[in-house]
């Protein structure tokens, strides 16, 4: 059915797989740290692109499930004693679950109101756990330690964490392209372009979004919970970063939403620019404003993404740029 | 019968955009629905296919009450719909956009089966050689045939056109005629809204005319033709009249 | 009694300044469709700029305002022409992009000059005391420069020419260029008085609570949802949806604590925009 010889997809795939293998071979801890940001960011890029991409739907609270699938793994796994898989399982469950509820009512909103909802949707999100105690209220939760010793230790455990990120950042390339190329990816498209229009063709649009977000919120549960376990706390600032909701959307943007490769290109490109203003001492304090420069040039100059620009420059590069 | 329009009425705040509207389609046949600018006609089919629910009124496809179904459920049941303003997936392929009818519409095909219809549907109107093109980059007349590619591709009962015409040169036209009848010929019921009075004198069985919201008349082109009120309705636009008469 | 009484005023009062901000913002949408992200950036500024006057000149606040109004419409006609007008047609998710890039432009440029350390105005304008009630000079004068500025805009959107053609093109802006309307021209002006509204917003706020550069987005967040409340493009209803929210703001922390605020407001925000998208006051 689906065709894997499509060398798009492996160009996407090997990427994501040697990326993380060398960092497996090579076993330093500053670069795992690193690689662990990059594919934290290529996850939550990739899964955002699912409904942003795909289907057309801004959403400015990607970052909510990220935050709510986290916090409620950290607390499976921290508080509860959950085993670390099933509790980034569970976080990502909850996620899904979440976007299932806030989509039967805020998918109803087409366009700018549906990007304005989904702001609401962050702070209202931030703002309850901030007063929700159980998850320890706006100081948040920290990490029981015996959740490390588990797996042999702090050390091992942030290998382990390590791993289980690659694992599922490698799942959501699989799962994009899987969408991407099947008949719901065909009607997520048609929603995109014209939803009234794809109505009108039989494509089940209130359905079939909901699916592409329930799809997108899964995978930044699962992040969040390996994120917050491998920082040992979470708190509401932290796990609700507007900001960070904003990075996830320049880096789709960035590498070209809609496409495969576009959000990990995106991902790791913004991700290394940042690290490297960072450091710089001439643009240390001005990263945010260069960021912000160079997000304005992509939207006034290269709407389709760095992967884009090549795709329309050139056709014959489509096949591997999927 | 394979579509019952009965009392049919819808109101948009203080505007009656169609009262009491009531007609019956039979398998096979080719009805034009014709009328001046603002009658209904647009809105008459977005009745039909679900976009709007009508405010009173009821819709029966194929012995079925589909008064109220979203349009995607209509579609599910075999009423397909070429639209006036062309609205190709621009950021897709010809046969990508071809595709979502067959995927979507009656047959719900999987992807593999619905690239094969797609192909046959663009074959059938003629854009066979553009499968591979970005829909973006066709022209007018190209989009118009996409159009009706992607709502043949639906295998419909039932298939609304709605200015297919419209915007399309003289032997344009006489080929897209052809292509409608061809269209029947395969068994599919046509309903087509249309401004090219002399195309759809000549293709139509028969012909219901909308003016303010109301049906005035309903009959062979001929008798539609010759139809007084037919005639005064269209006086408000005396080109048209005056095609109308030369008729 | 007492103790709700001079909340819910001094929640009015500061209602007015947030109906101010979310007027530039309701004005922005209903004319161009675009959601100004960098909305609370431009707040920030406007409340560095009569910092700045105030602190290096000695000016009083509101004589400064007047600075203010004509740097932030200024500011706002560069920016439009420089982020925004290419993309104008493009659809919203490019117009958002572009006005998020500039509120980052913004906010990166604010820290690396002012750093994010709270500054606050040292300015004193006396108090009134009604029965329970102490009103605040500051707030007085802010909440009558909010209505002063809604008048004013009130009378240049309906009796001016520019005014006029502003409306027109949030009308339909297809329509209005049929009739000779340059839209272009409208669309930057109409840019430009949201960004003074969102400037003018920041300083009257300014004069009461300190700040930093950072301190826009709580300001920018308020003002989606008062411009939800009051509905989406229509300038009354953002100061309606201030006082609301300014009055809610008020009464909440009298019966739970102050941290459900947020909370509230957030819910009604995305129930409103579910469920009328509107806005409570309704309009066209």
């Amino acid at each position: 059915m689906h065709n894997w010889r499509q060398p798009g997809f492996w160009v996407s795939f090997l990427l994501v797989f040697l990326g993380g293998l060398v960092v497996l071979v090579l076993r330093q801890d500053t670069l795992r740290e690193t690689a662990f940001t990059i594919l934290m960011f290529v996850g939550l890029a990739a899964s955002l692109n699912i409904l942003m991409g795909y289907t057309g739907y801004v959403n400015f609270g990607h970052i909510v499930f990220f935050g709510l699938g986290g916090y409620f793994g950290f607390f499976l796994v921290s508080e509860l004693g959950w085993p670390l898989y099933v509790a980034a399982l569970g976080g990502g469950v909850l996620s899904a679950i979440i976007a299932y509820l806030i989509g039967c009512a805020v998918l109803r909103l087409r366009g700018a109101y549906f990007a304005l909802a989904t702001i609401g949707v962050n702070e209202a999100a931030r703002a309850f756990v901030s007063n929700f105690e159980p998850f320890g209220g706006a100081t948040g939760l920290y990490v029981n330690f015996s959740a490390y010793e588990r797996y042999g230790g702090a050390g091992q455990a942030l290998w382990l964490t390590f791993i289980l990120l690659w694992l599922v950042a490698l799942a959501v390339v699989v799962v994009s392209y899987l969408v991407k190329r099947s008949r719901f990816g065909l009607g997520l498209s048609a929603i995109r372009e014209d939803e009234d229009t794809a109505m009108v063709m039989g494509v089940n649009a209130p359905m079939d979004k909901t699916k592409a977000f329930l799809i997108s919120a899964f995978f930044p549960g699962l992040i969040g919970t390996l994120y917050f376990f491998k920082n040992g706390n979470v708190e509401p600032d932290d796990a609700f970063r507007f900001q960070m909701s904003l990075e996830v959307l320049v880096m789709v943007m960035l590498g070209g939403k809609g496409l495969l490769l576009g959000p990990i290109l995106g991902a790791f490109a913004y991700e290394r620019l940042r690290g490297y203003l960072i450091v710089s001492p001439i643009f240390k304090n001005l990263h945010l404003a260069l960021s912000g420069g160079i997000l304005l040039l992509i939207v006034l100059f290269v709407p389709g993404g760095g992967v884009g620009w090549f795709r329309d420059r050139f056709p014959r590069l489509r096949r591997w740029l999927e | 019968m394979i579509l019952q329009v009965q009392e049919v009425s819808i109101r948009f705040g203080g505007l009656q955009a169609l009262s009491n509207v009531s007609f019956e389609l039979a398998p096979g046949e080719i009805m034009g629905l014709i009328g001046p600018n603002g009658a209904g006609k647009t809105t008459l089919f977005n009745v039909v296919n679900g976009v709007y629910p009508p405010t009173s009124g009821e819709v029966i496809f194929r012995d079925e009450k589909i008064t109220g179904l979203h349009s995607y459920e209509v579609a599910r049941r075999g009423l397909a719909r070429a639209h006036q303003v062309v609205r190709p997936l621009n950021d897709l392929t010809v046969r990508e956009n071809v595709m979502v009818g067959a995927c979507f519409g009656r047959e719900r095909h999987s992807l593999g089966k619905a690239a094969a219809l797609a192909d046959q549907a663009l074959a059938q109107v003629g854009l066979g050689d553009r499968a591979g093109q970005l829909a973006g980059n066709l022209n007018v007349a190209q989009k118009k045939r996409l159009e009706m590619a992607r709502a043949l591709a639906a295998h419909p009962y039932l298939l609304l056109l709605d200015e297919v015409l419209a915007g399309l040169n003289p032997s344009e036209i006489t080929a897209m005629v052809e292509t409608i009848r061809r269209i029947r010929d395969d068994g599919i019921t046509i309903l087509m809204i249309e401004h090219v009075m002399q195309a759809v004198m000549s293709v139509s069985d028969r012909i219901i005319v909308l003016d303010y919201g109301q049906l005035i008349a309903a009959g062979k082109p001929e008798e539609v033709a010759a139809n007084p009120q037919v005639i005064e309705a269209y006086l408000g636009d005396p080109e048209m009249t005056a095609r109308l008469m030369a008729e | 009694m007492t103790q709700i009484l001079p909340s819910i005023v001094d929640g009015l009062l500061i209602g007015f300044v947030y109906g101010v901000a979310a007027m530039g913002l309701t004005l922005i949408w209903g004319v161009m469709r675009v959601i100004n992200l960098g909305h609370g950036a431009t707040m920030a500024l406007g409340m560095f700029c009569t910092y700045l006057l105030f602190a290096h000149f000695a000016l009083n606040p509101y004589l400064g305002m007047v600075a203010v109004v004509i740097l932030s419409l200024l500011f706002g006609v560069i920016i439009y022409g420089v982020a925004l007008q290419r993309v104008i047609q493009a659809g919203y998710l490019s117009t958002l992009l572009a006005t998020f890039a500039v509120n980052m432009i913004i906010i990166g440029l604010g820290t690396w000059v002012f750093t994010t350390s709270p500054r606050n105005i040292d300015f004193s304008a006396g108090s009134i005391t009604i029965g329970p009630v102490i009103l605040q000079g500051t707030r007085l004068l802010a909440a009558l420069a909010a209505v002063v500025i809604t008048g004013a805009l009130y009378l240049f959107l309906h009796f001016t020419r520019p005014g006029k053609a502003i409306r027109a093109v949030s009308n339909n802006r297809a329509a209005a260029e049929l009739m000779g309307i340059p839209s272009s021209y409208v669309l930057a002006l109409a840019f430009g008085l949201g960004t003074m509204l969102a400037a003018v917003a920041g300083g009257l706020t300014s004069t009461f609570f300190p700040f930093t550069i950072l301190s826009g987005s709580t300001y920018q967040l308020k003002s989606f949802v008062i411009c939800v409340l009051g509905g989406l493009g229509n300038p009354l209803g953002a100061l309606l949806g201030g006082l609301f929210l300014g009055g809610l703001e008020g009464i909440i922390p009298t019966f739970m604590p102050v941290s459900w605020v947020p909370v509230v407001e957030f819910v009604l925000f995305v129930l409103v925009l579910v469920v009328k998208p509107t806005g409570l006051l309704g309009s066209k």
